[in-house]
């Protein structure tokens, strides 16, 4: 449908404008913001492949909980303006050493999208429809807790390990 | 275009577009009211006369506050951020007005019979009502939180701090007792629950869900008013401590902007409690078609608790707010989880 089309264009523009902005903004609460109107309009492509539960949790989780941790750290240490000396005035991102660690990482980019798009059969392909969606609420839980319960459970490790991790280093030495 | 005049012109657009209407009016209105209800029952409660010159009874007060905001001078400080101390408020009240939209008020109505199908009562019947508008609640401390850091004030950024600080202490506790509820009725519309509270049992008691889960409903009221930065929990406007909180620099509409958002907000979180624990629009005595009339009524009623709070309770300390929060709240709503969680598994209630 065109409408559809026109959907995904303007979330696809919002998320990918977003994501950019986070890297070029000088002040550190803009480029919060930006990050957060990239993930809506993650949501919003999420919501037009009919994955109501995955937009919401993307908000509620990313865009909710962890942007205000961020926000919370970005005022609470008063990160300034990211201005640069009087003999450099220059953007962060046009010094040396950041143009060429970003002009590797780009050409790998490329390459991988290149060898992925190899892969596949064509683009324009629809996907197949009669495969069962994952989508409503109830039948994410049950593929969570059967097919990939090993992920699943793997995954929540890694985080109690990194939270652990996390405390432990900030925690203040007694001694 | 012949389609899309049939469309637009169809009974169902217009009946669509009328409830909109009324949601967004009526949430208006209901700030106002509100407004009004907060200064009569504080003079109630502290035996004054409250406002009692504009109009009878200092009916027309609220319209009076309004048009002085509308004339008030807009201030902005000079070191504030421009952009953002104009969006701070704008999110705020978008937030608002947003989380209402999944929230029925009534049973599914024919307008007495001018629409061939019922419709719904209600902006948007989505599937995840409940964590929508968790997640649109949890938008609206940017607005807070905002003002505060572009205000380029010691107390707007202590108060946009707090608030932050408070959000997500709550939002946990919020959102267990919010999922003890839909595990109940199994299902995440609101709508489907509100139907499955319908009924009695011996006959007189009805089928609420504050009854099957009081601990979840306790949870959620403490959270919601946590949540709405009300007393006892107001700490993000405490004006002792911090003038105003987040809006110190705010004047005129951008400051009446935020008081909107946060009547809108009290609205809608005791709109959900009443469909979450109270029933929604069932209740004796009232055919089904006026549902709604049990449903403001049970929201007046929550509204009053709200207020009857504010004036009865001293604020908390700071450091109560977060043992509170995190000690007590937060593990009462996890056990009852356990428990509701091994309730359904194991006698399917």
């Amino acid at each position: 449908m065109a409408s559809d089309a026109l959907l995904f264009y303007l979330f696809g523009g919002v998320t990918v404008l977003g994501a950019l902005a986070v890297v070029t903004q000088r002040n550190p609460v803009y480029s919060v913001l930006s990050i957060i109107a990239s993930f809506f309009g993650l949501a919003g492509l999420y919501v037009l492949l009919e994955a109501p539960f995955v937009a919401v949790a993307q908000i509620i989780i990313y865009a909710g909980a962890i942007m205000v941790l961020f926000l919370f750290t970005v005022m609470l240490l008063n990160a300034t303006r990211e201005d640069a000396a009087e003999w450099d005035r220059s953007h962060p991102l046009y010094r040396p050493f950041a143009v060429r660690v970003g002009g590797v990482l780009a050409v790998l980019l490329a390459l991988q999208l290149g060898w992925a798009l190899s892969r596949t059969s064509g683009l324009g392909v629809p996907i197949d429809l009669d495969r069962p969606a994952v989508s409503s609420v109830q039948e994410l839980g049950r593929v969570l807790f059967t097919d990939y319960m090993f992920a699943f459970e793997v995954t929540s490790i890694l985080i109690i390990a990194a939270m652990v991790g996390a405390v432990i280093l900030a925690r203040k030495r007694d001694e | 275009m012949q389609g899309i005049i049939e469309i637009l012109t169809a009974p169902q657009t217009i009946a669509y577009a009328v409830i909109v209407g009324v949601v967004f009016m009526g949430l208006q209105i209901m700030a106002a009211v509100m407004v009004y209800a907060e200064r009569k029952v504080a003079a109630l409660m502290q035996q004054r006369y409250g406002p009692y010159l504009v109009g009878p009874k200092g009916l027309l007060q609220p319209i009076a506050d309004i048009l002085k905001l509308f004339f008030k001078e807009e201030l902005r400080p000079k070191a504030a951020d421009a952009f953002l101390f104009t969006l701070a408020p704008i999110i705020s009240v978008a937030a608002a007005y947003l989380a209402f939209a999944p929230v029925p008020f009534g049973a599914p109505t024919t307008f007495f019979g001018l629409l061939d199908e019922p419709i719904k009562l209600q902006v948007s019947d989505v599937n995840v009502a409940v964590l929508v508008i968790f997640a649109v609640a949890s938008m609206g401390v940017y607005g807070i939180v905002l003002a505060g850091w572009a205000s380029n004030s010691k107390y707007s950024l202590l108060g946009g701090l707090r608030s932050s600080a408070q959000m997500i202490s709550y939002e946990l506790a919020y959102g267990m007792s919010l999922a003890t509820v839909v595990m109940m009725a199994g299902s995440m519309s609101l709508t489907e629950m509100v139907d499955q509270q319908s009924g009695y049992w011996f006959g007189f008691i009805p089928k609420w869900y504050i009854f099957l889960q009081p601990v979840a409903f306790f949870v959620f009221a403490c959270a919601g008013v946590a949540e709405t930065n009300r007393a006892p929990f107001d700490f993000p406007e405490a004006e002792q401590e911090l003038v105003a909180g987040y809006h110190t620099e705010y004047s005129s509409m951008r400051f009446a902007m935020f008081f909107m958002a946060e009547y809108i907000n009290m609205v809608t979180v005791s709109a959900v409690a009443v469909n979450l624990f109270l029933g929604g629009w069932h209740g004796p005595f009232v055919p089904a078609t006026y549902g709604w009339i049990w449903f403001v009524i049970k929201l007046a009623f929550l509204l009053f608790v709200y207020l009857w709070l504010r004036w009865t309770l001293p604020r908390f300390r700071y450091d109560q707010l977060m043992s509170f929060g995190w000690k007590v709240l937060l593990p009462l709503a996890t056990i009852n989880l356990l428990v509701t969680a091994a309730g359904v598994l194991y006698f399917g209630l």
